[in-house]
């Protein structure tokens, strides 16, 4: 159905951006989203584009997928200008129509937030499009393990959250299945009136919160029939480790931040 | 109604790094009343294929001509529902579509749809219920209580209460106990000829294949691979096996014969029964010649 979305989609490859620990990936954009905020200038914005449009092209994700996923988001940007463009009231007028009155300032805030919302969107869903949920799991249980001295249950969130990523695109799967099989019976879930299309929606929910309940009392009990226990103790098929490529990254990434700070300086 | 496909492809995700080739260049053609085999490995193209003959999925490229309904990447017939009440498809594990509060309800579920008159919807049940093995007690009970195999008979009710010309089949009998097999099978065959339906089988079982089917297509990665009379198809035993395919067993056992006795005897679909005699005629024959 929406198969052209991309958010929390994997695209497998084997770049040095799919390579590179989950950790070092996570702190990157936890720092890139902070640091976004702080450009105000053309050549700051730039910077940041560069290295958001240069990540990309590393990863050898084709751009026009990554742009044609982000659907949904691009309205949000093209609302968030428009809004700008006629909120805004700084600078000189560029534009009269009547009484409407388009100032400079308004375009550059405008042009401003989107791309910062773009640049936000696009190196998020970086992350999920070159790192399984698993790493990204494993990465977040590692990095929260600080949590665990004040007897904070990481192991049990990090495990929630991995059974849930897991079972997405199943349940996406489950849900195709079955509105072809109600389809087959004659429902439409496309067109006619708003109401009949509400109603189309139980024959369609009934089954998938049955199966997906039924799935969840099977999961629990092979995990128990394997001695499953939580985290003290339990050791680790992936290790995740930290190399050298983990640390050139870092260091262009400082150079990146720096870069940005001494435009703002200046 | 006839079913043609003509040179078909169809490919999920097209234009994504996910695209990938489910058909390749599918030319076959069903005439109304026949009653086909569609057998391949997994991942061969069978459930893709069952989806285009209700319209679920439009080819990439090529057509497909559902009696006088066509479908391409660009056209679709304007009565879209009118095609899929006279195509009616069991899926696999179809129990899973069971949603409403009463056996009854759902059996009627998907003629009320199609617009089926109250009072003929209740003639229909009544007629369905004890076709598909279960008892009117049942029609109250919620389907969610009944065993695995009531379930599925139910749901199967469900798609014959629709009066499909074309039945479609896919894997209706997978899960289920041998007992329950035979039982369903039987009963789909029998509603083939009453009704005169046309029937579409997606099957592992080469013995079901050989023992209902007047036509066998066998894919293999998405293309035509064998295609004609089980009798002929399903006695190639090499060019099967190259697909992971096994001949059933009968022939299998009339091959070891001959091995063993140097007596061939031709396969031509009997019951157990006839070649029991068949074989004792021929054992008799070979030793009066000593």
């Amino acid at each position: 159905m929406n198969n052209s979305l991309i958010i929390g989609q994997y695209v497998p490859g084997n770049t040095i951006v799919h390579r590179l620990d989950p950790r070092t990936k996570i702190t990157i954009i936890f720092f890139f989203v902070i640091f976004v905020f702080f450009a105000n200038s053309v050549l700051s914005y730039g910077i940041l584009t560069l290295f958001a449009i240069a990540t990309t092209l590393i990863t050898r994700i084709p751009l026009r997928y990554i742009l044609k996923g982000l659907t949904p988001v691009w309205f949000l940007i093209i609302f968030t200008f428009i809004l700008h463009i006629f909120v805004t009231k700084e600078g000189s007028v560029v534009f009269e129509l009547f009484t409407f009155k388009i100032y400079s300032g308004g375009i550059i805030q405008g042009i401003a937030i989107s791309l910062r919302f773009f640049l936000l969107i696009l190196v998020t869903s970086l992350l999920t499009l070159t790192t399984t949920p698993i790493e990204i799991t494993d990465a977040i249980e590692d990095m929260l393990h600080l949590l665990k001295k004040i007897k904070f249950p990481v192991h049990e969130l990090a495990l929630m959250m991995s059974i849930s990523l897991r079972f997405i695109p199943t349940l996406m799967q489950e849900t195709e299945k079955i509105s072809k099989a109600q389809a087959s019976r004659g429902v439409d879930f496309r067109t006619g009136p708003v109401k009949e299309r509400i109603k189309a929606v139980v024959p369609l929910l009934v089954p998938l919160f049955v199966s997906a309940f039924k799935r969840a009392e099977e999961l629990a009990m092979a995990m128990e029939a394997r001695g499953y226990q939580g985290g003290e103790g339990r050791t680790k098929l992936r290790q995740l480790k930290i190399e050298s490529i983990d640390f050139i990254v870092f260091i262009i990434f400082g150079c990146v931040v720096i870069g940005l700070f001494v435009t703002r300086i200046y | 109604m006839d079913i043609t496909f003509k040179n078909v492809d169809y490919i999920y995700q097209e234009n994504s790094p996910f695209a990938h080739k489910a058909i390749e260049n599918l030319s076959f053609h069903i005439p109304s009343g026949s009653f086909v085999a569609v057998i391949g490995h997994t991942g061969s193209g069978k459930s893709t294929l069952i989806q285009h003959l209700n319209g679920l999925i439009r080819p990439s490229n090529g057509e497909v001509h559902i009696g006088d309904f066509r479908l391409t990447n660009d056209d679709k017939p304007k009565n879209m529902k009118e095609l899929r009440s006279r195509v009616g498809v069991v899926f696999q594990y179809p129990e899973h579509q069971l949603f409403e509060e009463t056996v009854a309800k759902d059996i009627a579920f998907g003629p009320e749809n199609f617009g089926v008159y109250k009072r003929d919807i209740e003639k229909r049940i009544k007629e369905i219920i004890p076709a598909v093995g279960l008892s009117e007690e049942l029609l109250e009970r919620s389907p969610f209580e009944l065993s695995g195999g009531q379930m599925r008979r139910v749901a199967i009710a469900g798609v014959l209460a629709i009066k499909p010309e074309i039945l479609v089949l896919d894997e209706p009998t997978a899960g289920l106990d041998p007992r329950g097999q035979k039982e369903i099978m039987e009963m789909f065959y029998d509603l083939h000829q009453k009704e005169n339906l046309t029937t579409v089988l997606v099957t592992h079982s080469m013995e079901d294949a050989v023992k209902y089917a007047d036509h066998v297509i066998i894919l293999n990665k998405g293309t035509k691979y064998m295609e004609g009379k089980p009798e002929e198809v399903l006695t190639q035993q090499e060019a099967l096996n190259k697909v992971q395919l096994d001949v059933p067993e009968m022939i299998e056992f009339l091959y070891a014969f001959e091995k063993r006795f140097g007596l061939p005897i031709p396969f031509k679909r009997q019951s157990v029964k006839q070649l029991a005699d068949e074989i004792q005629h021929a054992m008799k024959e070979a030793g009066s010649h000593e």
